[in-house]
């Protein structure tokens, strides 16, 4: 039963995947100088995708195509646009990366990741669902221990792949619970089967445990946050930041569509909910305060920052749901922007603590301007996209009565900003100790200057002008399921 | 016929196995060994499922099948993971793999 849609639902991971074959064709061809241009390939080839996708694959109306196996709706879509656009970043990133941009594979790797993003945003069936994760998380691993010189890249990659491996085992037997419970895989009917079937409130509170320890993974919320600090300071950089943006957002596009279509009638998950993202916050944040290295910081942040957008799933409601995909937008765009600054500074000065920061803008005005811009962000400041997330995220929570949770969200923020702005101290105050900032400049390379523009543009415009983003946010909540 | 909650009880156990395998063990390879029971128990659910239920639904069966594919290609990702720490520092053991901490 082949219908043209069917090709459309999955276009751009038909065309991930054409690009992924083409550059592993083309990249061998290439002198060991020119190696780098596979960089620019895969970002050209990654913003084709999106405008090619943004062109001819906007879904109508949801429908579920591939005999239930996926669902064309715009929750997945955008998910995907989101996806593919962290993706172009994060390759623009590696370029300059000393062990990963002259690395076909390194691209080759992201990419497969992206197509397994893609396609857990718009699985409607749990097999699907388990591949689509694995198929994110195997790449991933290899790319976090990818630079096999480095003592901490490869612990990084073991690490991640040890509690990966654990968790999806976990989630996989809660899967396996679910088909026995109903018979079905696909959610839809297995939201309608348990909501039928004999009351089993015991038994489905144990699955939902046993998902929220996969997923809880996925998105580092506490109490599965470990691997997160260490995988993030051992992985090379780019990765780091694409795992606690991309990656968390898939997450949640799972969590979202998993919870609110499988389990509708057992509320007794929003109370565990609220519980993992009150610690989320509170022990992302108060671990954050100590840190003395950037992207350990950024770690324990990207921590605290999946506690407020939980508080959005567990406010269950039409403007929760919206409020988390905004959340997600502006998260993206924030922590990438941070981490590529830490990036062109690291590369450059070969180091990321704190305290090297000294200084920095007086060594590069822009990149000073650029962390300025994700720090605030980060801290939920206007006019950036951080501020307007947070705002709706809170809005959803009183809106539904969650007064509580709100309240400790922004009791939360505002720990937060310490130690953000603790950062912008050492950029902006600070001096570097006994020499003349001028003669140490830090030089961008043409593919970070673009990321970085285009990226801080994104979060001045998502903090400005943020009706248009958040009506397809809306858009793409109705459309859940 | 043998009732379905023996093949449950069993996978419970198989999976409870393995998880205390994974916790318990120090060294990298045993711990994947623990995933790998885990994985195991998860295939009997499946396949117990499948069985006791509607027959003529394979589902259970695919599933099966597309687990146990999976959990190859991440076990040959494991052993290369594990491969590349060994060379590093010449150590499988799970506690001597500390550089990043706090």
């Amino acid at each position: 039963m082949y219908t043209p849609t069917m090709l459309l639902a999955i276009l751009p991971e038909i065309l991930l995947l054409t690009l992924g074959v083409i550059l592993l064709v083309v990249e061998p061809f290439w002198k060991a100088e020119n190696r780098r241009n596979a960089g620019w390939l895969t970002f050209g080839g990654l913003l084709a995708v999106l405008f090619i996708s943004l062109l001819l694959a906007r879904p109508a109306d949801s429908q579920t195509v591939f005999g239930g196996m996926l669902r064309y709706d715009w929750y997945g879509f955008f998910f995907k646009m989101m996806f593919l656009f962290a993706a172009a970043a994060t390759s623009l990133f590696m370029m300059d990366h000393e062990k990963l941009g002259r690395r076909g594979e390194s691209y080759l790797l992201l990419l497969a990741s992206t197509l397994g993003m893609c396609l857990m945003a718009s699985s409607a069936d749990l097999v699907m669902l388990y591949l689509a994760i694995e198929t994110t998380s195997i790449p991933l691993y290899v790319l976090s221990g990818f630079m096999l010189d480095d003592k901490a890249s490869t612990e990084a990659g073991f690490k991640y792949l040890l509690y990966g491996a654990v968790t999806s085992a976990i989630l996989l037997y809660g899967f396996s619970l679910l088909f026995g419970f109903t018979g079905t895989t696909n959610l839809d009917t297995l939201g309608n089967a348990l909501a039928a079937g004999p009351n089993m409130s015991g038994l489905v509170f144990g699955v939902i445990l046993l998902l929220l320890v996969g997923l809880g993974f996925k998105i580092s919320a506490v109490p599965f946050h470990f691997w997160a600090p260490d995988v993030y300071q051992g992985a090379p950089t780019p990765v780091a930041g694409f795992l606690s943006t991309a990656s968390k957002a898939a997450g949640f596009a799972v969590l979202l569509r998993l919870f609110f279509a499988a389990f509708p009638g057992y509320a007794s998950w929003t109370s565990v909910l609220a519980v993992v993202a009150t610690l989320t916050m509170t022990i992302g944040n108060l671990l954050a305060l100590p840190q003395t290295n950037l992207k350990r910081l950024l770690a324990y942040s990207s921590i605290a920052h999946a506690g407020y957008a939980l508080i959005g799933v567990v406010a269950f409601s039409e403007l929760g749901r919206a409020s988390v995909v905004f959340y997600l937008l502006a998260y993206i765009a924030t922590n990438l922007l941070a981490f590529g600054a830490v990036m062109a500074f690291s590369r450059v000065t070969g180091t990321d603590d704190i305290k090297d920061f000294s200084g920095l803008s007086r060594r590069s005005p822009w990149l000073g301007l650029a962390m300025l811009a994700a720090f605030l962000s980060l801290a939920g400041m206007p006019p950036f996209g951080g501020f307007v997330g947070k705002v709706i995220v809170f809005a959803a929570a009183v809106d539904k009565g969650l007064y509580a949770l709100a309240i400790i969200g922004i009791l939360n923020s505002i720990i937060a900003v310490y130690y953000y702005l603790n950062v912008l101290k050492f950029v902006y105050l600070y001096r570097m100790e006994g020499e003349n900032e001028e003669t140490h400049p830090i030089p961008l390379t043409r593919p970070y200057a673009i990321a970085l523009v285009v990226l801080a543009l994104g979060v001045v415009l998502l903090g400005t002008l943020f009706g248009p983003w958040f009506n397809w946010s809306n858009l793409a909540a109705l459309n859940l399921f | 016929m043998i009732p379905l909650s023996w093949y449950l009880i069993f996978a419970a156990g198989l999976f409870s196995l393995g998880l205390f395998g994974v916790l318990a063990r120090r060294n990298a390879v045993a711990i994947l060994l623990g995933v790998e029971l885990m994985l195991n128990a998860v295939n009997i659910n499946l396949a117990a499922f499948w069985r006791y239920g509607n027959v003529a639904d394979m589902t259970g069966q695919v599933f099966a099948i597309i687990v146990f594919a999976v959990a190859a290609a991440e076990v040959a990702v494991g052993l290369a993971l594990v491969i590349s720490v060994y060379r590093s520092r010449n150590t499988v053991v799970a506690d001597e793999i500390d550089m990043l901490k706090w």
